[in-house]
């Protein structure tokens, strides 16, 4: 939209508004005190939601957009950006967040998937988008629709950080594959990746995917956050793993703490002394196929 | 460990300072401290990412870019960089801070109380353009450049208003986005998103002397 000489809503603005978050960490809270518990310990941002992602396993049922009252009610609490998930495929779940001026969209695996085939066409909208991704073609196509901030899928809700790395690896690692590629051979790739052929040869040129890479699903731990970003992440989400850890004000700001220093083991061990119990765990084996979110996404 | 070698390095270069590239940092934090870096490289100055009071030995200017400036904030005041910026800063150091950079520069804000440096008499609208879906960009007229340089505004603050030795030098309506003290300079907006590298420029010549 171009109003008085101001253009909003380009993709500049949406995926500069990602680029302001790196090195940081978003946390998922589902009202306002744990808003301003994440705000206090440090997070960039704070995705509001109706139930953490451990709790919509628990309960199970169609997970759905939160009520707008109780995401008002945290974006009254606090001053940092707050971000909300809308289904996959759910427009209009969208289009009431944008209405609402939430600062990022989440199309989400973790909510219940309204469309089996088709994303939201994301470049559409002023309100910029995060979308998660298992591998670089997935990235790449959620890219090609309008996203403008990319996030490893992981399995939410979990505390086991596994397909957090499996996922980060799987989209590092195509970077650097691509870059070794010869110029005939990247339409062929984009043809397997089964990604734009204009983004396949741009990540190629410049080594990195072109909007910021932060990483989902598992992590419980200081050391998690520091792990994911060694292995390539621009920052950090953590759903479940604060709220539902023994000390949550300690454990979110020991994770902000080991984001910032993640390259600094002393400092790492520093911020995960005495921080009580984590969440607990699941094993990727003991999930059925059903409750494996990752998968949901196309 | 590579974090502490490459220290190590720095350290031993700041010993010998007439020698090579001038050295500016950038507040590497949280935030787009990347995209300051790569410009700074190409502009052919040594870009050094300050994370401790120590790295701020020996540069000739920093910048304190863009993020979240409650984080920033709070990360400064645990590692003593709050301190130690304004230290560096009232000997003479010249900084130059964007967007969450402009936020912690200013001697007040309008909304709840966070840590700032203090380094302009300025008042600071935090977010006073509103939510992101309000971020916009525009063509600036600004003070001392021929040609409109092109702002990007992400939550953008502004200073409502500014004490004396503070020169204003861009505006949106009556807002004050850009603004010039003796060796501090800011920007509500992101020349680092943008291939102008103008800004990057003008503050090494007309702030560092460079």
């Amino acid at each position: 939209m171009v109003d008085n000489g101001q253009s909003t809503g380009t993709f500049r603005v949406k995926s500069g508004m990602a680029q302001m978050l790196k090195g940081g960490v978003i946390m998922d809270v589902v009202d306002a005190e744990q808003a301003k518990i994440a705000e206090e310990a440090g997070a960039v941002a704070v995705m509001a939601l109706e139930r953490v992602p451990a709790d919509i396993r628990a309960q199970g049922g169609v997970a759905r957009m939160s009520d707008p009252e109780m995401i008002q009610g945290i974006q009254e609490a606090v001053s940092i950006p707050v971000m909300a998930k809308a289904r996959i495929g759910h427009f209009v779940e969208a289009q009431v967040l944008e209405a609402l001026e939430v600062d990022y969209i989440d199309e989400s695996e973790v909510l219940t998937p309204a469309d089996e085939a088709h994303h939201i066409d994301k470049a559409v909208f002023e309100v910029p988008f995060v979308c998660g991704a298992t591998n670089l073609g997935e990235a790449l196509r959620r890219i090609g629709e309008g996203a403008a901030m990319i996030r490893s899928k992981g399995e939410a809700g979990t505390g086991n950080v596994v397909e957090a790395v499996r996922h980060m690896r799987a989209i590092v690692g195509g970077i650097r594959r691509l870059g070794v590629l010869d110029h005939e051979e990247l339409m062929t790739e984009a043809k397997n990746l089964q990604a734009p052929y204009e983004l396949v040869r741009w990540v190629a040129e410049n080594g990195r995917l072109p909007v910021v890479l932060f990483t989902a699903g598992g992590i419980a731990t200081p050391a998690d956050a520091a792990l994911m970003m060694q292995l390539g992440a621009d920052g950090v989400f953590v759903g479940s793993g604060i709220f539902k850890s023994g000390d949550p004000v300690s454990r979110a700001v020991a994770i902000v703490k080991a984001t910032t220093n993640f390259k600094d083991p002393k400092a790492v061990a520093e911020a995960s002394r005495g921080l009580g119990e984590a969440m607990v765990g699941r094993e990727m084996g003991d999930l059925s196929e059903g409750e494996k979110l990752a998968a949901r996404g196309w | 460990m590579a974090g502490n070698g490459e220290r190590r390095v720095t350290a031993r270069r700041s010993d010998r300072e007439d020698e090579g590239p001038k050295r500016v940092g950038v507040l590497a934090l949280q935030g787009d401290v990347r995209e300051h870096v790569e410009i700074l490289r190409r502009l052919g100055v040594e870009p050094v990412e300050v994370r401790d009071v120590e790295d701020l030995e020996g540069l000739a200017g920093l910048i304190v870019p863009g993020g979240e400036s409650t984080t920033i904030g709070k990360i400064m005041v645990e590692s003593g960089l709050l301190d130690g910026i304004r230290s560096f800063f009232y000997k003479g150091g010249p900084v130059w801070g964007t967007c969450a950079g402009m936020v912690l520069a200013a001697s007040a804000t309008t909304g709840q109380r966070q840590p700032l440096l203090g380094l302009m008499n300025a008042l600071v609208d935090r977010n006073g353009f509103g939510r992101q879906v309000y971020s916009f960009e525009k063509d600036l007229e600004i003070e001392g450049f021929e040609k409109p340089f092109t702002g990007i505004f992400i939550r953008a603050p502004f200073f409502e208003d500014v004490g004396p030795g503070v020169e204003v030098i861009g505006k949106v309506g009556d807002r004050i986005v850009a603004a010039k003290g003796e060796n501090i300079l800011v920007t509500a907006f992101h020349p680092e998103l943008t291939d102008d590298h103008r800004f990057h420029e003008y503050f090494l010549r007309e702030v560092c002397g460079l």
